[in-house]
């Protein structure tokens, strides 16, 4: 086998490095993906669930007093925010506890940043009869205190995680201990399109429902496609779910605004393509931000949902081809993004998603008034209001 | 006959365990040296990894304690030079996939070598992604050391057959230094590898005791003991030689 040719690969990215112990479950999991992804009565099951509990189609709202006052491009905003538990990551929790569930598996596992993927995997196993643990960062649980509640209160158990930097990454490590002690009743429900194969593939294809219905509800809206679609990427689902079906479509132009944090001149930000450079880790060949000896990097961001080392594998192929574009959006730009979308247009963004209205904030005045943007809103804010104040220097309760 | 071969020549070996640099550099080499002369015939030496996902508690903490002290790969291919001119023990380093790729791999194994190392272990490079170092590794003489586990299963074949120096038979799911997880059916992994391979094997993960060792000899060419040792030097730090010479002699002799 070549290196490049192998199983699970986005050009030379992506691949399956990760312990003996879990590559049979791994294989397991890739066979029984491929069969669930061509049946039918799955794929039924998974759509009903998707539109009558998760509430999908999510609207493409046509930004009209944004698109005003920036004075240029037309701004859509697709709604994920509207979903059930408040973001996307529902659509990949639907679809991989299902298929959990359907081989054999009783309890899943998740690693969370800003709890949003936790929030959502714990809905997920209560209403299909899973048990559920989440791991998540202490200094996660502490910035998303609220998410941590909700999750108990859905019946999930939360194990804080006090080793390395505390945060997202330390999560994953510490999901994937607990898959590798115990794999036989467990599924690991991996939160975005990274870790090893079938991962990558099988979480993008969970939220390429995202892409397809904003190029149905655009061609509708407007009889032609955007001129640039635009996401927040930490690991990068939200990102390629709204991406993919546009791939092909080269006069599409697709931003990924990755966390810059204080800044991405200072160490204090997660920027993995701005920053990072190859590397192996978390089961995948990707960019990483990382030392010269390949020490991870403790990364900053205000975004507890984007503060991770790492990128997905087909990002950083998409990078390496040009399709996409990957910019930093500083966490002051993104609280101003966060503030401006919760004042103009009466929505209050998550701070992830914050970082793409901020992008497209910047682009949207230079572009003419005849060209459009769609901005994937990944997720509702409510989460973050209190975090925000306190950013803002205004103590509140949660 | 290469020097890993010949650890496990007409005897059961013992391998142990420490992560270099942990509470440093001086401290390492002297260990290497008093593990050798407690009856330790191969050396595992852990280049400390920020996010080491395969290691349970005990060894997290060594590599942190190692990363603190300003241990790096560099520093310990100039620890292992030197020591390498005083004894003839097969050296072996553990670590993660990123230290050894972002170092670059050819560099890495062609610094192994002028250094005296033997073999290298990498827990997250499996059969399907052995050759992203493999080719690098044998092209300096380097042996990269195969892993099977518990739920190998029909994978334990085609692992055998293309295993190097040894093979490294993971006893328990689940991490490094978890005392009561070693599985039951190690035997029969073992007489697994043995119907394609005569490739010796080596048993790791959660042996702790004498007994313990003494147990996994017996099903197989050699037991590996890391967490029990690094739990020494966490408790005595520089002043860990003579009780980790102490656990080793008690480890050799209850395999003999």
């Amino acid at each position: 086998m070549n290196k490049k040719t192998k199983k699970g690969r986005f050009g030379e990215y992506g691949g399956q490095f990760i312990a003996e112990t879990l590559m049979n479950a791994v294989q397991e999991l890739e066979k029984e993906y491929l069969f669930y992804k061509e049946n039918a009565a799955f794929q039924s099951e998974l759509t009903n669930l998707l539109n009558n509990y998760a509430g999908r189609p999510s609207l493409l709202y046509y930004a009209e007093k944004m698109t005003g006052e920036l004075g240029g491009a037309k701004i859509y905003l697709k709604r994920e925010d509207l979903n059930h538990t408040g973001s996307h990551k529902i659509n990949n929790v639907l679809g991989q506890t299902l298929l959990a569930k359907k081989m054999g598996k009783t309890r899943i596992i998740a690693e969370t940043g800003a709890g949003q993927h936790g929030v959502a995997a714990a809905t997920a196993a209560a209403l299909m009869g899973m048990e559920c643990e989440i791991f998540m960062g202490k200094e996660d649980t502490e910035r998303q205190a609220l998410n941590v509640y909700r999750m108990k209160l859905l019946g999930a158990k939360v194990n804080t995680v006090t080793s390395g930097t505390m945060t997202l990454k330390d999560a994953v490590n510490e999901t994937m201990r607990e898959w590798v002690s115990r794999i036989d009743d467990t599924h690991y429900v991996l939160g975005s399109v990274m870790g090893p194969h079938p991962f990558p593939m099988m979480v993008r294809d969970f939220h390429r429902v995202i892409g397809k219905e904003i190029k149905e509800q655009i061609l509708k809206a407007e009889g032609r496609l955007p001129d640039a679609v635009i996401a927040c990427i930490g690991g990068g689902s939200n990102a390629i779910g709204a991406f993919y079906e546009f791939i092909e479509d080269t006069s599409v132009r697709l931003f990924g605004c990755e966390a810059g944090g204080l800044g991405v001149e200072t160490p204090q930000n997660a920027a993995t393509i701005t920053n990072g450079s190859i590397g192996i880790f978390h089961g995948m060949k990707s960019y990483f931000c990382q030392d010269e000896y390949g020490q991870i990097a403790p990364v900053h961001s205000i975004s507890a949902g984007l503060d991770y080392p790492g990128i997905g594998p087909e990002h950083a192929h998409l990078h390496d081809i040009k399709r996409s574009t990957y910019v930093a959006v500083t966490d002051a730009d993104a609280v101003e993004a966060f503030e401006y979308l919760s004042r103009t247009e009466g929505i209050i963004p998550a701070i992830e998603s914050a970082h793409a209205v901020a992008y497209a904030k910047k682009i949207a005045p230079e572009m003419g008034t005849n060209q459009i943007i769609v901005i994937n809103l990944s997720g509702r804010g409510d989460k973050d209001v209190a975090s925000i104040a306190r950013y803002k220097g205004v103590n509140i309760n949660e | 006959m290469n020097r890993i071969s010949k650890a496990f020549e007409n005897k059961k070996a013992l391998i142990t365990f420490i992560t270099g640099g942990d509470p440093d550099i001086e401290t390492t080499e002297k260990l290497i040296l008093a593990m050798e002369e407690a009856g330790a015939d191969i050396i595992e030496i852990g280049i400390p990894f920020s996010d080491p996902v395969s290691e349970g508690v005990i060894i997290q903490e060594a590599d942190k304690r190692a990363l603190d002290s300003g241990c790096t790969a560099d520093k310990l291919f100039d620890m292992v030079k030197k020591v390498r001119t005083k004894t003839d023990i097969p050296l072996l380093f553990m670590t993660y996939a990123n230290p050894v790729y972002s170092y670059g791999t050819d560099l890495f194994m062609a610094k192994c070598k002028e250094a005296g190392i033997d073999g290298v272990i990498v827990p997250d490079a499996p059969f399907e992604e052995k050759d992203e170092f493999e080719e690098e590794a044998n092209r300096h003489g380097i042996c990269m050391i195969s892993m099977i586990a518990p739920t190998s299963g029909g994978r334990i074949k085609q692992i055998a057959c293309e295993a190097q120096g040894f093979l490294y038979c993971v006893s328990s799911l689940g991490v490094t230094g978890v005392s009561n997880g070693i599985k039951s059916n190690i035997a029969e992994l073992i007489e697994e590898v043995k119907k394609t391979s005569a490739i010796p094997c080596a048993v790791g993960f959660g042996i702790f005791t004498p007994d313990q060792a003494s147990d996994m000899a017996a099903v197989s060419d050699g037991v590996i003991v890391g967490s029990a040792i690094v739990r020494l030097i966490a408790k005595f730090r520089n002043e860990c030689i003579e009780p980790v010479k102490q656990l080793v002699k008690e480890l050799k002799n209850s395999i003999v």
